[in-house]
């Protein structure tokens, strides 16, 4: 798999005096999380195949400071993101993709006031403009005919107002796209967000996970698409809990596609 | 001795709006209290969200059933004031139903003001079906118990007692049925009154029509110990509401400006703190109501508890103690507990022993949040509980470093190795070989 894998540097990059198209920024759940580095590598493969010039960071990358910020550590968020800016800003970086909302948000809204400004895409948005450039084509390979919901991340949606990129990509695969009783501006969160990621929820009747699984399962899908690697976490432990692994899948869009693709 | 009445009516006029004037110093003076923050940037923008959010009521009607009725009510409460003006006149002078002269225009006025008082007599019925017999979930919740409940009841029973006044008195009012132009509905309830004399009729006019502006002065200056203050107060809580995406949080300049100062290796640790210095607040984050800016303050007295943030969060729905209505309600609780204080002591605050952290809004709902935002989303006045929920986080976590457990040994992963789990940064690139 790693030989067909290409994911330059941007030391490698600068070494040989030249500059990418876009920095590809993996995030810690996309460099860490087993799950989601599945959706790391994913999103390369769709990168290779449309032969985009993109770099990361590698061990120069940091986290953004998101779970910090949201649990209220400005401290720690302004460190981290000092940090970070300067990182990018001495590579010159212009344009950043990431696959993780969190990043997203947080580097395109809060990262400006800091002295870092960038032209920020979350991957579907990155993806979707490479499809209508023609970089990338998609067809709907061995989903076809599936039934797939998506869950929007509260970071992407009602955060930032990303609502049709996504949706867009799924229905290339010529699938069939239903929605949830709780989609768009009204969705319902996962449960990971504002750094609930990391820590036990705070004693009630039910798991938030588990809300937003029984809603998904409502409109009855083979697949929950999903463009955050917390709520794929959070999605798939809700499917564990009502017992559907076996007729429901979570899949990041990036995945959707590359699989499709049989990259 | 004719000018009794136009005195005495005067005399209610003064008494009515003084007081209501009198509040609405205090409410400024409370909204006052809180921190300053520039909200002067986009005008255009702004007064576009005033008209469209409050005046054109578009998040309103995102809920089609309690919209239109909400429309139903807010129209008709806009449209009757015309009523009100020419009762002033009337009363003031003298006069009777001055505006007549403006011949049939006048009919349709008063019909249209008569349909719609039907139309709101309808909708605060079903209101308070919602309330009361229906019991909707939002507005059953334990914050709900009490005062706020009977608030909202008080509120239709206000309506309702207006608008039957309003149409009693067009009913018992001869000339006006002589007319017969714009007695629309009233010209049902006549007959009701057909067996009284003719000075009996015009006594139950004389005293609806007292009842009526008095009414309305009582309600006005009940507005100010009630959630109904939203009437006046959703025009500049549009205006000044978010701008930027919902994703953005705040930026602290204080905290900046000391992390710039550890970044900076020109900077001599050594060095006599400059005047500057001061400009450091005396503490991060939020614990009482002086913390918080003057909007968010502003937006404590806007809410009118319809619970439609609490409907949608996440954690209210799931059983948490969360609710984002009550980190609301009880910021204007404090508030307002804060501002009697404060007249109580001849204008300054008397420390008593309490604030909004724990003695309002307990630590368990602050940890409760996910910051999805879906509160500011559903609010239909541009209220924005989150942003309370996270200053006051920060409180927590920089003033006390009581953030829970889990949540610190997140913290020092991402100070000790750049990520909140605890791998090593020099690892971040190894899932290219694996």
């Amino acid at each position: 798999m790693s030989e067909t894998m290409k994911v330059p540097t941007m030391a490698e990059y600068m070494a040989q005096g030249k500059q990418p198209e876009v920095l590809f920024w993996v995030g810690c759940a996309g460099s860490f999380d087993d799950r989601a580095k599945k959706i790391t590598k994913a999103f390369v493969k769709l990168l290779n195949r449309a032969n985009v010039e993109f770099a990361v960071l590698g061990t120069e990358e940091s986290c953004t400071g998101d779970p910090a910020k949201r649990s209220g550590n400005e401290f720690l968020f302004q460190m981290q993101a000092v940090t970070n800016i300067e990182v990018m800003n001495a590579y010159e970086i212009k344009k950043i993709v990431t696959a993780c909302p969190h990043c997203f948000n947080t580097i395109k809204n809060e990262y400006p006031e800091l002295g870092g400004s960038y032209e920020v895409m979350h991957h579907t948005q990155f993806l979707k403009t490479l499809l209508d450039e023609g970089r990338l084509t998609i067809e709907g390979g061995k989903f076809k005919g599936k039934r797939i919901t998506f869950h929007d991340p509260c970071y992407l949606g009602r955060a930032n107002d990303v609502y049709e990129a996504p949706r867009d990509l799924i229905k290339k695969l010529e699938v069939e796209l239903i929605e949830m009783r709780k989609c768009k501006k009204n969705g319902l969160c996962c449960g990971a967000g504002g750094a609930q990621m990391f820590k036990e929820p705070e004693k009630g009747d039910k798991d938030v996970n588990v809300e937003r699984t029984e809603q998904a399962m409502e409109v009855k899908p083979d697949i929950i698409a999903a463009g955050c690697p917390f709520c794929n976490t959070m999605m798939t432990d809700g499917v564990k809990a009502k017992e559907k692994e076996d007729s429901i899948e979570v899949m990041d869009i990036a995945e959707l596609i590359a699989n499709a693709e049989d990259l | 001795m004719s000018y009794l009445p136009n005195i005495i009516f005067a005399i209610i006029l003064v008494i009515g709006i003084g007081y209501f004037a009198k509040n609405v110093k205090k409410l400024i003076r409370n909204i006052n209290l809180g921190q300053d923050i520039d909200v002067s940037d986009n005008k255009s923008q702004r007064w576009k969200n005033m008209a469209m959010i409050a005046l054109g009521q578009s998040k309103m009607v995102r809920r089609p059933i309690a919209g239109l009725l909400h429309v139903i009510v807010y129209v008709g409460f806009v449209v009757i004031n015309i009523e009100v003006l020419e009762i002033i006149i009337d009363g003031l002078f003298g006069t009777h139903r001055i505006f007549s002269a403006v011949g049939p225009l006048y009919g349709y006025l008063i019909g249209a003001f008569e349909i719609l008082a039907v139309l709101v007599l309808a909708a605060v019925g079903l209101f308070w079906i919602r309330r009361n017999i229906i019991r909707l979930k939002r507005f059953m919740n334990p914050e709900m118990k009490g005062w706020p409940k009977n608030d909202g009841n008080i509120i239709l029973y206000f309506e309702v007692v207006l608008m039957c006044l309003f149409l009693i008195m067009n009913a018992t009012d001869n000339a006006f049925q002589v007319m017969s132009s714009g007695n629309i509905v009233s010209q049902y309830i006549t007959p009701l009154f057909v067996n009284l004399s003719e000075s009996t009729i015009h006594i139950i006019e004389r005293t609806t029509w007292w009842l009526h502006i008095s009414g309305i002065l009582v309600f006005l200056n009940y507005l100010y110990f009630s959630k109904h203050l939203h009437i006046l107060l959703a025009f500049p809580n549009t205006y000044y509401g978010h701008l930027t995406p919902k994703g953005k949080f705040n930026n602290l300049e204080s905290v900046t400006n000391e992390v710039k100062m550890m970044m900076d290796p020109n900077v001599d640790p050594f060095a006599v703190p400059p005047e500057v210095a001061e400009a450091v607040p005396a503490k991060f984050g939020v614990s009482d109501v002086q913390d918080l800016n003057w909007v968010q303050l502003l937006n404590s007295y806007t809410c009118t508890e319809c619970g439609r943030c609490t409907s949608e969060c996440p954690a209210s729905q799931t059983g948490k103690k969360l609710s984002p209505r009550k980190i609301m309600m009880d910021t204007r609780d404090r508030l307002e507990e804060v501002g009697k204080n404060i007249d109580a002591n001849k204008g300054t605050f008397k420390e008593d022993g309490k604030q909004l952290l724990d003695d309002y809004i307990t630590r368990e709902e602050l940890w409760a949040c996910t910051s999805c935002n879906a509160c500011t989303e559903a609010c239909p006045v541009s209220i924005d509980p989150l942003s309370i929920i996270l200053d006051m986080r920060r409180y927590l976590v920089m003033e006390q470093s009581a953030a829970p457990v889990e949540l610190n040994n997140m913290m020092t992963n991402i100070e000790n190795n750049g990520a909140p789990w605890p791998y090593n940064q020099m690892d971040r690139l190894n899932w290219k070989n694996e």
